[in-house]
């Protein structure tokens, strides 16, 4: 087994909570992340992990919670967004755009005051690619509880989401409340945003809430499988990502350990591709048969 | 009257100071196949937003006499004029219908055996069951429709409110479209509302017809409405129509702005 699992990874206690942080983060990203993709909403999604990277940043520089800081900075952004008109197609990127801009400006200042103000030492390490091993147990109970409001969130508006995702003509003409749908999603989005943050770090978050989703919607045949498959996916990319990371400390000279957000994203990116092999051979099949001669009369 | 299953009164609509729809009044019996003829921007999508409640008219109203009582729901199925359908999204045909059925519904449920089996009979109505394990996104312009209808009637509205739903549809599909409405309406004796600024697919199944131009509405039987001495009256213009092979004709006269009569271009309204 040592090729596979180095010694201590079973027993290590730091190692035990980032699998369950890990675990926890994407399972909520991997339901977020299907409908942050049938909504078209990615660069609202890529978004919130900056705008969240200006809470993580500045929890650091004040001397928060850093899941407060996530977690509270992407629920800001996200009401900020749908105030100056996330919800409306055309305005759509345009407030994402400036809400972004903003939010990266104040991360800069945030980063740069991190590092030569503080003494808190590699926090911009931290905040931008995560440190899952570091995590502190103590935020286990508010990640849980987290996960639980925002599963039970999309659980609850489940059916009007789906609908309103698949065609918002559809949804506003059998009367579902298309405006509030959307806001309860996107501050839902926004807490899945900072609890990836805490496992991968901010700038990274975009893979793990991404990643499973778009892999498990090539290869599924209906959205309840997808679902299903993105969960799966994610929950075995975070932890393959964890094992990685722990055995990658006995590969290198140092001794010292790669990023886990590295190997998790390597494994998301690998994953898609790998899923799309199917999806080409489908198409490399139905082009054939278009172009097959048919019988009939000449 | 006991059968009204819509009634317009007065209808009027205006949009910074211009008046798009003025006194439109109009009656829908249960089962009636009625065409809501107008050329594009007469206001056809603007009179069945106010039905739908989704446009507060600035004058008249519209009733639903037979309206649910116990759910206060209007009985109302809709088709959108612009539905896209994504075809890399995963969602099979048949979970679109059931939509149909609780898209609406919040909370966590499942679906019952009884809701399951509603789901193949109406796939069965638009003779949709074989495709309907299909990407919806996947499918013909034809068969979107099939599925959006049943999406549509599969919670047994009273009235069903299309909104063009034959445009983009190749002839074969606009009268396969039509064969099947018309079959439906008999069928379930749901009344049907449809918009189209082309009349003649739709002659041979209309029981009634609104007809829209200028922001006013003559409404009665085709035989009744599409008449020279109405549609003049309609347009304030003198216009002649004209029934060929059996197909309709509207043609203004030389001089006049044909540009609010449905399909100009060639002087006719098909």
């Amino acid at each position: 087994m040592h090729f596979l699992v180095e010694p201590g990874f079973w027993s290590n206690q730091p190692v035990r909570t980032a699998l369950l942080v890990g675990a926890l983060s994407a399972i909520v990203s991997a339901v977020i992340g299907v409908f942050t993709i049938l909504r078209s909403q990615s660069f609202a999604g890529h978004a919130l992990t900056d705008v969240a990277t200006t809470g993580g940043s500045g929890a650091f520089l004040f001397g928060l919670s850093p899941l407060l800081g996530f977690v509270g900075g992407g629920l800001l952004g996200a009401g900020a967004m749908d105030a100056i008109g996330v919800q409306r197609v055309r305005s759509r990127d345009l407030a994402t755009g400036i809400v972004l801009g903003a939010a990266t400006g104040l991360s800069a200042l945030f980063l740069y005051l991190d590092a030569t103000t503080t003494s808190t030492t590699g926090a911009v390490q931290q905040v931008l690619f995560g440190s899952i091993f570091t995590v502190d147990r103590s935020l286990l109970v508010p990640m849980v509880a987290l996960s639980a409001l925002v599963l039970v969130c999309v659980g609850t508006i489940y059916r009007p989401l789906l609908l309103s995702s698949v065609s918002p003509e559809l949804a506003r003409a059998r009367t579902i409340p298309v405006r509030l749908v959307s806001l309860l999603f996107i501050l839902a989005l926004a807490v899945s945003v900072g609890l990836t943050a805490i496992v991968t770090g901010s700038i990274l978050s975009t893979a793990l809430l991404l990643g499973p989703a778009a892999t498990a919607l090539r290869l599924s045949r209906n959205l309840r499988g997808a679902l299903i498959l993105s969960v799966t996916l994610g929950v075995i990319t975070t932890c393959l990502g964890i094992l990685l990371a722990y055995d990658s400390s006995a590969w290198v000279s140092s001794g010292q350990g790669l990023p886990v957000s590295f190997f998790i994203v390597l494994v998301t990116f690998l994953g898609y591709l790998v899923a799309g092999v199917p999806a080409l051979q489908r198409r490399v099949k139905g082009a054939t048969v278009d172009a097959a001669p048919t019988g009939g009369c000449h | 009257m006991s059968n009204v299953v819509l009634s317009v009164t007065n209808v009027g609509v205006s949009f910074a100071g211009r008046q798009v729809l003025d006194d439109v009044s109009f009656e829908i019996r249960q089962g009636e196949f009625t065409g809501l003829i107008g050329s594009n921007g007469v206001g056809k999508t603007t009179l069945l937003r106010v039905i739908l409640g989704a446009q507060r008219p600035s004058h008249g109203g519209v009733q639903f006499p037979i309206q649910d009582q116990a759910t206060r729901n209007r009985p109302l199925g809709y088709v959108p004029q612009k539905v896209v359908l994504d075809p890399d999204v995963p969602m099979r045909a048949r979970d679109l219908v059931a939509l149909g059925l609780d898209g609406q519904r919040f909370g966590f449920c499942r679906r019952t055996k009884a809701q399951r089996a509603a789901v193949e009979q109406a796939l069965r109505d638009v003779d949709a069951v074989d495709f309907a394990d299909a990407r919806v996104g996947t499918l013909s312009g034809g068969q979107q429709q099939r599925i959006l209808i049943a999406h549509a009637l599969i919670s047994h509205p009273s009235l069903l409110l299309m909104d063009e739903p034959l445009a983009n549809l190749d002839p074969k599909s606009v009268q396969e479209i039509v064969a099947l409405l018309d079959r439906l309406s008999k069928e379930q004796g749901v009344a049907i509302l449809l918009s189209a600024h082309e009349m003649n697919a739709l002659l041979p199944v209309m029981d009634r017809i609104v007809y829209l131009t200028g922001g006013r509405a003559a409404s009665g039987t085709t035989d009744e409405v599409v008449r020279s001495d109405v549609l003049t009256a309609l347009y304030g213009h003198h216009v002649d129509v004209l029934k060929l092979h059996g197909r309709v004709l509207v043609v203004a006269e030389p001089g006049q702005d044909k540009s609010d009569i449905p399909d100009h271009a060639n002087y006719t309204i098909s």
